[in-house]
């Protein structure tokens, strides 16, 4: 039943032996043990099991490891600098107080990513948008656009000084 | 340092690293996995099983039905215990039960291997049942011949209280010429927490000890209930508590814990987990209390508020649960907000249904009560044509008032000065004026509302807490609670407690943030916004205890008189001149290793708190309204709270952005929809509304800080009071955007549209 | 995990027919946001499922000679949204899927997944109906060509037959050619939703932009499957621009369209929105194509 497959997993090229019928969210979490990637409904609902596949978000709860062969994937435990430092956009989060429960966290961080990641300036109204795959019932999502409005502000400036 | 300050969060790195352990995240491996079978009726009895077809499942490891499990009826509220029999909580389930009383009721549970199995063996057990015509209205389930959910409850009303404020009678008050007089019914629905972890536990056990790791607001009570729902000694329960992913009062009940611990006994103890999935968690714990008001008012055409009779019918569903402390504390904010000229009359039912089981939810009734009470008061302003900020000024709570049941009141009150913010801020005046004569598809129009909310539960109910610190070699200490974070930072503004007591900086400040029954304090837990008053309460006594005994042996190591010394910043100083005598990091190396007085300092308390106080609060609000569309658009909404000192004004604002948007989607699209049969229909993310970011409006908020003389640090509650005020000041704006009165929450689209179709506001 | 009896991946198309051929009654599994949920009912547990995610050859957008728009059955709806031949001459479909669930779901969910499963809410159908798209369907049989008006058969059902792959959707150009349109999707919430109500209009203005040369209404959940109103179409093409005829386009879609009551909306609610929402896309259509609506 088992099927050996590679694939890279936070900058790691790993060989990892899995059920066709698992999803990412499954063996991210149980058999690499990244359990950074949550589970909040296992539809595509939550956006708790948010991880980056070939750089794009993706709901891992409906993702069959299968599919994920030869590709690279990104959790929360890729972001962190090798002495341990937190990335820009974990940091943003803490100072904007954009963390309570912190459940719904790691996968909105994993969209910052991405957004981030095209380089590209953004409205506070297209950020509402690009984090809707989100559900949080902390914090109204206030703090957390406050941290993604920063976060793409600074990458911005830094990319076109 | 201490109290006041916006400190980072303590857990704000292990969370944004994913590096927090919740409970999926301490799961041992090979865990069996335990699946519930819920009933597909809402109203019977079970008769019989098939189970062969589900044996057949390979990787089942045991099932189990209602027939097998203790005849032993258990309550499940996260209250404090009582040892009076008479204010005992409600037992009124079993593990498993028989008597089928809600569609998804427990009927028997799979232990498997793994989810698969498990999976398949619940699908393919038959069930023989009795089925009975289900009720699912409140007012419905009292009338005779109605069919009784509990043996105990003939009629089905759980509990029944009523009171009278003032003199006479409604009827004999409104006989006085000229009065206005209004009679309406008010409806709010069930809707659902929605934190984002999921209900979860796993258990095992050690030697004849059973260990339950549990997602839950309440580990003490947990541990107590687990006892008796298995009729065991309380001390052979061990539950710890990790970080969790949100409860909102869900996790302040006794969920599947005790079911978890007992599937566990019958497996040798091996590991087993319960997890919901996420249509479960919304179907088959916990709901907000839908209620139904019949109201009435008079008022003079002066303003005068002159009597209001109160009657409420609350929608228990199928298990009490925390029963009818939800209506009853609904009906004190609309006592406590108001005062009556004349005459209030109150009385309030909580029934059972074949509904899912309401419980506690944010601000544990009051939504409820302050939807009433504030859309009544809008109504009666309109029916004189006065603005109902004056007629609110000219009728609400004054400073001095103290509650006439409950004994306190009075001791800080912001109420007037978070009304004068939020009318400033949102141009009030202007604006009621601009939006008076509006036609067109778009109209907008501005509204208002208020609350009043107490801190904790005393004096109806026990109030008490536990700390503990630990001075360590280094000078920083161990700070140990019993009550929880649930994610609204109360292990911050517990460290921040620590420091302003202690005199050490927060920084050597190390919050364990897990409780474990076996060796945390007790402390009943995260609920009724609590925490900082209660528990801070015992922070404060056990960090002067602390710092008492750390000036004791600095006494003794320096001559210096104790009473003249204090630490401040991690050093024992003089008091009068600041000069530094020794550190608290070289006092507490020598307090462990000297040969002469070895000592190891550490402090405990309890703290029984015999007071409370009332927070208060405002929402205003613009909206614009799309009618041909159905759809509200919030143009503006500032929520202005009085809660006393703020603790950590950064982390206290967020609560307040939490508790807005969980009012937002209460008044514009949640609810919980049942079919004719008692079927929930929507108990998934997605046909369940509740707000994405896309949904939310900019939150704002102001505070208006008192000091509360009775609070540890003048604080008073805040993490339940935002939910409160934004849904009925949502529905007064619409009330003055349209001249439409919603009587009946949620305000979503399609209820709009088919009343703007009927008031003409939509043509043919 | 997610309960099926055996899994195949093919990487090509062949693979895939091949594949189809040899097991009857496989399902069809392309980005599983619908197909992976309906399994944790239960239902598939003795499924074998098809996954065509991983072939290339089903992925992307290209122009033919003639003008052709061809994509992709395998593209997910964020990749079609920000694909520049969809941005240049059939805007309205990117925006149309980029109304889909959420951000990670519109990187996972695929146009084809989204016509395939026949649902009568698909984002994507209106604006491949109004823009009379045509289903290129392949068997190891062969290949036939399905206009989009002969696609569905009934809610929930198409005309692909269990060994056919849909491999690409085709927009041939003077079907978008000078057309304009709008897609609205009205739903409860504005992300994570199912369409209520959705509904495409494009229009085609003569040269002075004063008349319609040609009206296109499509609707999704105005009935069992995504629907047009062709005797309003006729209706309408050579009419002016005014207030009149905005008010004969809402009315006029009553006539054609049958929605239902559902827990999730009556039928009352409903037609009152598709007479608003049609209104609506029209104006809106009319201004992206350079007109405007005199009273």
């Amino acid at each position: 039943m088992l099927n050996i497959i590679s694939m890279t997993v936070n900058g790691k090229e790993v060989e990892v032996a899995v059920d066709e019928r698992e999803s990412l969210l499954e063996t991210l979490r149980n058999r690499l043990h990244l359990t950074s990637v949550k589970k909040g409904c296992e539809v595509g609902e939550c956006g708790a099991c948010t991880v980056l596949v070939d750089g794009e978000a993706v709901d891992s709860c409906i993702y069959l490891t299968m599919c994920a062969k030869g590709k690279h994937i990104l959790t929360v435990e890729g972001l962190k600098g090798e002495d341990g430092e937190l990335s820009p956009i974990q940091k943003a989060f803490i100072e904007e107080a954009a963390v309570q429960c912190g459940f719904c966290t790691p996968g909105l961080i994993m969209s910052a990513v991405e957004i981030v990641g095209t380089g590209k300036r953004y409205s506070r109204e297209e950020l509402r948008k690009l984090i809707s795959g989100h559900l949080c019932r902390c914090t109204g999502y206030e703090n957390i656009l406050n941290a993604m409005e920063r976060i793409v502000e600074e990458t911005y400036r830094v990319t076109n000084r | 340092m201490g109290v006041g300050k916006n400190i980072t969060r303590v857990d704000a790195v292990l969370k944004v690293t994913g590096e927090a352990k919740y409970v999926a995240d301490l799961e041992p491996q090979n865990v069996l996995v335990a699946k519930v079978l819920h009933s597909t009726i809402a109203n019977g009895i079970v008769k019989s099983f098939d189970l062969e077809e589900a044996k057949k499942v390979k990787g089942v490891v045991k099932i189990i039905t209602c027939f097998e499990v203790p005849d032993i009826q258990f309550p499940t509220p996260g209250h404090p215990w009582s040892t009076e029999k008479a204010h005992q909580d409600i037992a009124d389930r079993k593990l498993l039960n028989e008597r089928v009383r809600y569609y998804g009721d427990d009927i028997a549970v799979v232990v498997a291997e793994n989810d698969i199995a498990a999976n398949r063996a619940l699908r393919r057990i038959k069930v023989e049942y009795e089925e009975l015509e289900p009720v699912l209205d409140p007012e419905e389930a009292m009338k005779e011949g109605a069919s009784v959910l509990h043996k105990e409850y003939p009629n089905n009303v759980l509990g029944h209280s009523s009171f009278q404020i003032g003199e006479g009678t409604y009827e004999e008050a409104t006989k006085e010429e000229g009065l206005v007089l209004l009679e309406k019914e008010y409806r709010t629905q069930p809707v659902q927490h929605c934190h984002m972890e999921v209900a979860h536990s796993f258990a095992y056990m050690e030697q004849d000890r059973i260990v339950v790791v549990s997602s839950t607001q309440i580990p003490h009570i947990v541990r107590r209930v687990i006892g008796q729902a298995l009729g065991i000694p309380w001390g052979k329960v061990r539950v710890i508590k990790p970080y969790i992913g949100g409860g909102f009062g869900n996790k302040q009940d006794v969920l599947y814990e005790p079911l978890n611990a007992f599937v566990c006994t019958k497996v040798g103890g091996r590991p087993v987990k319960l997890e919901l999935t996420r249509e479960e968690t919304l179907g088959c714990t916990r709901t907000r209390h839908g209620i139904k008001y019949k109201i009435k008012g008079a008022v003079r055409k002066d303003g005068t508020l002159v009597a209001r009779d109160f009657k409420a019918y609350s929608n228990q569903g199928a298990y009490a649960s925390h029963g009818h402390a939800i209506a009853a504390n609904g009906a004190n904010v609309f006592k406590q907000l108001y005062q009556d000229e004349k005459v209030l009359e109150s009385e309030s039912y909580t029934v059972y249904t074949n509904c899912i089981t309401a419980g506690a939810m944010r601000a544990y009734g009051i939504p409820q009560g302050d939807f009433v009470t504030e859309a009544l008061i809008d109504d009666l302003a309109y029916a004189i044509s006065m603005d109902p900020l004056e007629f609110r000024l000219k009728n609400c709570m004054k400073s001095d008032y103290v509650d006439p049941h409950l004994g306190f009141g009075g001791t800080s009150f912001g109420l007037l000065e978070c009304i004068e913010k939020g009318r400033q801020y949102i141009h009030w005046e202007e604006k009621r004026e601009a939006y008076k004569n509006q036609t067109g598809d778009k109209r907008r129009g501005v509204g208002m509302a208020i609350f009043c909310y107490k801190t904790g539960v005393y004096p109806i109910s026990l109030e008490t807490s536990s700390c503990r610190m630990v001075l360590n070699q280094d000078g920083s200490i161990q700070l140990q609670m019993g009550a929880t974070e649930i994610g609204q930072g109360a292990d911050t503004v517990f460290a921040q407690m620590a420091a302003e007591s202690t005199g050490i900086t927060e920084e050597k400040i190390h919050v364990i943030s897990t409780q474990d029954t076996d060796v945390t304090p007790f402390d009943t837990g995260a609920y009724a916004s609590r925490q900082t008053y209660v528990s801070g309460m015992a922070v404060k006594k056990t960090g002067e205890l602390l710092k008492d005994k750390i000036l004791s042996y600095a006494e003794w190591k320096t001559k210096y008189p104790k009473d003249a010394m204090d630490i401040c910043e991690n050093q024992i100083v003089k008091k009068e001149t600041g000069e530094t005598l020794l550190s608290v990091a070289d006092l507490a190396v020598e307090a462990i290793y000297s040969l002469e007085r070895s000592e190891h300092i550490t402090a405990e308390a309890t703290s029984q708190c015999k007071s409370n106080a009332f927070s208060f609060g405002a929402t205003f609000v613009e909206v614009e309204v799309d009618i041909p569309y159905g759809k509200i658009e919030i143009v503006d909404i500032i929520n202005v709270h009085d809660s006393g000192t703020l603790i950590n004004p950064t982390l206290a604002k967020a609560q307040v952005h939490g508790g807005m948007s969980m009012s937002l989607g209460y008044v514009l699209g949640e609810e919980l929809l049942y079919n004719e049969k008692g079927k929930p229909l929507n108990n998934n993310l997605l046909d369940y509304k509740m707000p994405t970011a896309m949904d939310t409006p900019e939150l704002r908020v102001e505070f208006v800080e008192t000091y509360d003389k009775t609070a540890p640090y003048g604080n008073k509650s805040l993490g339940e009071p935002p939910a409160i005020s934004p849904a009925p000041a949502i529905r007064n704006a619409m009330l003055h955007a349209t001249g439409v009165a919603f009587d009946s929450l949620p305000l979503n689209p399609e209820k709009l549209v088919l009343r703007f179709m009927e008031e003409g506001l939509i043509q043919e | 995990m997610y309960d099926f009896k055996q899994m195949y991946l093919p990487y090509s198309i062949e693979e895939a027919l091949e594949l189809l051929e040899e097991n009857k009654g496989a399902e069809i599994i392309s980005g599983g946001t619908d197909v992976l949920i309906k399994m944790r009912e239960g239902k598939l547990e003795d499924a074998t499922l098809i996954n065509i995610h991983e072939i290339k050859e089903l992925k992307g957008i290209h122009m033919e000679e003639d003008g052709t728009i061809v994509i992709g059955a395998g593209t997910v709806f964020s990749h079609i949204t920000n694909n520049e031949i969809i941005q240049t001459y059939i805007p309205m479909l990117g925006e149309a899927v980029d109304e889909v669930g959420g951000p990670q779901i519109r990187n996972m969910g695929t146009i084809g997944g989204n016509i395939c499963n026949g649902v009568t809410s698909a984002d994507s159908a209106s604006s491949l109906f109004v823009f009379n798209a045509i289903m290129e369907l392949r068997s190891k049989r062969g290949t036939r060509y399905v206009p989009m008006d002969q696609w569905y058969v009934g809610a929930g059902q198409t005309v692909r037959e269990q060994d056919e792959l849909l491999v690409s959707i085709r927009i041939a150009k003077k079907e978008y050619e000078k057309f304009y349109g709008h897609y609205i999707k009205y739903g409860k919430r504005n992300a994570m939703e199912i369409a209520t109500l959705g509904c495409a209009v494009a229009v085609k203005l003569s040269e002075d932009k004063e008349t319609i040369e040609e009206l296109r209404v499509a609707f999704g959940v105005a009935g069992p499957t995504p629907l047009r109103c062709p005797n309003l179409e006729e209706l309408a093409a050579g009419m002016g621009l005014n207030e009149r005829v905005v008010t004969i386009i809402g009315k006029g879609v009553l006539a054609e369209v049958n929605p239902r009551s559902s827990w999730r909306a009556s039928k009352e609610f409903r037609l009152q929105l598709i007479e608003e929402m049609s209104k609506r896309a029209f104006r809106k259509a009319v201004t992206l194509a350079g007109g405007e609506i005199h009273a």
